[in-house]
């Protein structure tokens, strides 16, 4: 049997969900030949998981009224407590509503506008509103966290499934080369200019060397760090983060940033959707108190999501959590909403329910506690998808940190980003693939197949009673919950990055169970680990750094964000035969709307101490020296300055 | 431990095309069953604590991504949400019949979904290019609906592997497949009309080649409505066929 072989391609995309498919399609659609590794059938990936919605400010309801992308941009920024990068969350907001509607010409089944009276949940109260017959089958909206708007489009609470859906029959449509079950193991570069990856076919094991002119990484998060923990599906291992990190040029940025979802299914983790309380949803505690309202007054149980779960753990660790076999956890009540609500505005809620905990929501109330859920830190790229350090490697959703989310992602704000970033993106890879020539020999491709063979040699060899790699696993995703969680602070910190030390020589030593032929499960898990250890290593040393508080990074010993010393990105690498990543840090970039109050969560913070102006002058070449390459158009050419000051109120909210 | 857990024995096909010197046959595995198992749990121990060989597919184990379809105790069912505590002591797992073996208990569904979508041509077939400056066309919210009704197959391939005619004939679309059409058919964005959808439907590939067993409506996790499909499907080609 052929164990190795090489192919070429204009574009290679490492990831089949959303974010990587709607790239492909940029590529594609520009007569560029496009090659998909995907772990699963594209229609498998994580992105199906996506239940509630995506943001595009259209304002089509009577709660979204005067809605558009400078609300949109207000919430995002806040949203981000300022981590985000201003001109690239701009562009997001000013494109969505195009990638929204390109949805709805895909097939994409989005609820629609129903004219005439509806009936809604509004800060806990029953509401009636009128819909105007002149929106009468516009998209509809839904309220969620963090937003001054109902600006969510959704379908039912499938709306990753609905998505994911249409744009692989796009792909399918378009003939795009997807090679699913299939995963890369290393990038092919060579003096700052990426060549491809060497990929692992998971039917056979056996490897192929993709030379591409341009290469993408769209392969999502890491939540599977966090083991059991997440919310995550079990293929999101962050390979396509840690490949690029294995480079040792390539940095990621803001890996400290770590959002947990304040509605994880209790215990199994599995994801309930804020759609639940963007229609109104409520959550308990054990004396079934609504303790939001309290809390945030404003926003109740529609604050972000960071605000939202440090609420809940709180409670929990106040000993206001109710008790379960498995631990404290509190109560998601939606038996309000009524069982016709629910099955059509929340239908895979209903299901999820039903199978995992065995309770009907219209009757029940639902077992919920905070979950590790989102990254938004990973890949740092430029504006245009273009990493840094690396001509010819991109990336895109959640495995990038293009940075329109900072240090928390509003909800909604996921799905819309894998669409307006696999067009934006994808318009840059095919402008660059056209513009470049693939010129590279067959003896560099050759050099990374045989590192990826010794590797798989190396591990195949070791025999005695070292570790195994389950354990190792476990170990690992232990010390994450427990010390690299909501809440952090320094010593557990320290803690953590020792002990994952320890993980990570143990990983050095694993011994294998399973050596047989063909694609060996046991052994793909080992040739993540290593990679996956090293995430974990750099999230929690930019979480020890960090002495602040911002967004869902929050240090009990540093409770303030502190827009004087730390308004700045973390960017991690990781150079060959180090045993640590190396920190340095870069402005999070142009600023717009200065930094103040989110409307929500704590209001008091550590002033920046100088002008926005003087920020924003050395923005460029401090950037440009972290190894930020150049963008098609200059930094800045996207931002409309002030345009937020035509909707900004002092409250910071309208709905 | 509870005096009243049972220890389960879980008998599980075995059989790797890569290895020259493998048998298909199956292996016992001795598990203690614990609160809310589900064979997600089972099959991530055994792997983990057990015999680090063992093939199957899991992604979301939320049962919404589609890829755990395996046969349990006989029946296509996801594996995710299958509670031990609704099962007997013993049980068997079996792959998925139908799609190609790709060891153990995954199987290539992938391939044969990408195959059933360019065969029904399954995407919107537009009337105009998109004009990424124009409003949304306008669709009634009932009209959505119905769409996303059928839109949310997970094509975990548990009807096919259910149905007689897939079993026997290559190139039956199977109920995942004329669903996939009745979804494009119902959609008033597909620009396709009654006569074009004449050739795919109503032919043995297409809903006449359906015997109507209807194991696919029990089977499928969804509990997507399969019956009023291939009725609707009828209704529609005979209506083409007659004019």
């Amino acid at each position: 049997m052929k164990s190795r072989s090489l192919h070429t391609t204009d574009v290679l995309v490492i990831g089949g969900g959303l974010a990587g498919e709607r790239c492909a399609m940029e590529a594609a659609a520009e007569g560029l030949e496009v090659t998909i590794l995907s772990l699963v059938p594209p229609r498998r990936s994580h992105s199906c998981a996506a239940q509630g919605g995506m943001q595009a400010a259209l304002g089509n309801c009577v709660k979204g009224e005067g809605d558009n992308p400078d609300w949109h941009f207000l919430d995002t920024v806040r949203g981000s407590d300022w981590g985000a990068d201003q001109e690239v969350a701009r562009m997001f907001v000013d494109e969505a509503p195009r990638a929204v509607r390109e949805l709805a010409h895909f097939g994409v089944p989005w609820t629609r506008v129903r004219p005439g009276n509806n009936d809604y949940f509004v800060k806990g109260e029953p509401v009636v509103i009128r819909e105007a017959e002149e929106n009468a089958g516009l998209l509809m909206h839904r309220d969620f966290g963090g937003t001054a708007k109902w600006r969510t489009c959704y379908a039912s609470a499938g709306t990753g499934h609905a998505i994911l859906y249409a744009i692989d029959s796009e792909v399918i449509r378009l003939g795009i080369d997807v090679w699913d079950r299939c995963e890369a193991l290393a990038l092919i570069h060579e003096n700052g200019r990426c060549w491809g990856a060497i990929a692992r076919s998971l039917r056979t094991g056996e490897l192929t060397a993709v030379l591409a002119n341009a290469t993408v990484i769209a392969t999502g998060g890491y939540g599977r760090i966090y083991g059991k923990y997440t919310t995550n599906a079990t293929i999101n291992y962050g390979s396509g983060a840690a490949i690029a990190f294995e480079t040792g040029v390539v940095p990621l940025g803001n890996m400290e940033a770590v959002q947990f979802h304040p509605t994880g299914l209790w215990p199994s983790g599995i994801l309930v959707t804020e759609g639940c309380r963007g229609d109104g949803g409520h959550l308990l505690n054990r004396e079934l108190e609504r303790f939001m309202v309290q809390r945030e007054p404003e926003k109740q149980e529609l604050a972000s999501r960071d605000v939202v779960s440090r609420h809940m753990m709180d409670q929990i660790q106040n000993g206001n959590g109710a008790e379960s076999g498995y631990g404290p956890h509190l109560w998601l009540d939606l038996r309000h909403l009524g069982a016709e609500h629910l099955h059509q505005k929340l239908r895979e809620v209903v299901d999820i329910c039903r199978d995992f905990a065995g309770i009907d929501p219209a009757q029940s109330m639902i077992p919920v506690r905070p979950t590790q859920h989102y990254s938004m830190g990973g890949i740092r790229v430029n504006k245009d998808g273009q990493a840094y350090g690396m001509a010819g490697l991109f990336a895109a959703g959640e495995a990038a940190c293009w940075d329109m989310h900072g240090f928390n992602r509003l909800g909604g704000n996921s799905l819309a980003e894998t669409i307006v970033a696999g067009r934006l993106v994808g318009r840059s890879v095919a402008a660059f693939a056209r513009r470049e020539k693939l010129d590279t020999g067959t003896a560099l491709a050759r050099r990374f197949l045989d590192a990826c063979e010794a590797d798989i040699a190396a591990w195949l060899a070791r025999t005695g009673d070292g570790p195994r790699i389950y354990a190792i696993q476990s170990r690992m995703a232990e010390i994450m919950i427990n010390k690299v969680g909501i809440f952090r602070n320094g010593p557990d910190l320290e803690q953590a990055v020792s002990e994952l030390q320890d993980c990570l020589h143990d990983c050095g030593h694993a011994v294998l169970h399973s050596k047989g032929p063909g694609m060996n499960p046991e052994l793909s898990d080992a040739l993540r680990l290593q990679g996956m250890i090293r995430l974990a290593i750099t999230i929690a040393s930019g979480a020890l750094a960090r002495t602040e508080s911002r967004g869902a990074h929050f240090r009990r010993d540093f409770p303030l964000r502190d827009d004087r010393h730390w308004l700045k990105r973390t960017l991690a690498r990781w150079p060959a035969d180090t045993t640590s990543p190396r920190l340095s840090y870069e402005p999070v970039g142009l600023i717009d709307l200065p930094p103040g109050h989110r409307g929500y969560g704590k209001a008091e913070w550590i002033e920046l101490g100088k002008s926005l102006e003087e920020y924003n002058q050395s923005v460029g070449t401090l950037q440009d020296a972290e190894g930020r390459l150049a963008s098609e158009e200059p930094q800045g050419s996207r931002m409309s300055w002030g345009a937020w000051k035509s909707v900004a109120t002092t409250t910071g909210t309208s709905k | 431990m509870n005096a009243k857990t049972r220890r389960l024995t879980v008998e599980i096909f075995r059989f790797n095309p890569q290895d020259p010197d493998a048998t298909p046959g199956t292996e016992c595995y001795e598990i203690d069953e614990s609160p809310y198992m589900t064979l997600y749990i089972v099959l991530t121990r055994i792997r983990e604590e057990m015999d680090a060989s063992l093939q199957f597919d899991f992604s979301c184990r939320s049962a919404i991504c589609g890829s755990c379809g395996m046969l349990v105790n006989g029946r296509p069912m996801l594996a995710c949400r299958t509670l031990t505590a609704s099962l007997p002591q013993h049980i068997r797992l079996y792959p998925l019949p139908v799609f190609e073996l790709v060891g153990d208990l995954s199987v290539d569904t992938g391939r044969w979904f990408r195959n059933m979508v360019q065969q029904v041509e399954g995407w919107i077939h537009e009337r105009a290019p998109f004009d990424p400056d124009a409003q949304e066309e306008r669709m009634s919210d009932d009209e959505s609906l119905a769409i996303y009704e059928s839109d949310r197959c997970i094509e975990c391939g548990c009807c096919v592997a259910s149905c007689g005619v897939a079993n026997l004939k290559p190139g039956f679309a199977g109920p995942a497949g004329l669903n996939r059409m009745a979804r494009f058919m119902m959609d008033p964005r597909d620009a396709r009309d009654d006569e074009a959808w004449f050739d795919v439907v109503s032919n043995e590939d297409g809903v006449f080649g359906c015997i109507g067993m209807m194991a696919c409506h029990d089977v499928c996790p969804k509990e997507l409505p399969l019956l009023e499909v291939y009725a609707y499907l009828r209704r529609k080609t005979l209506a083409a066929g007659f004019r």
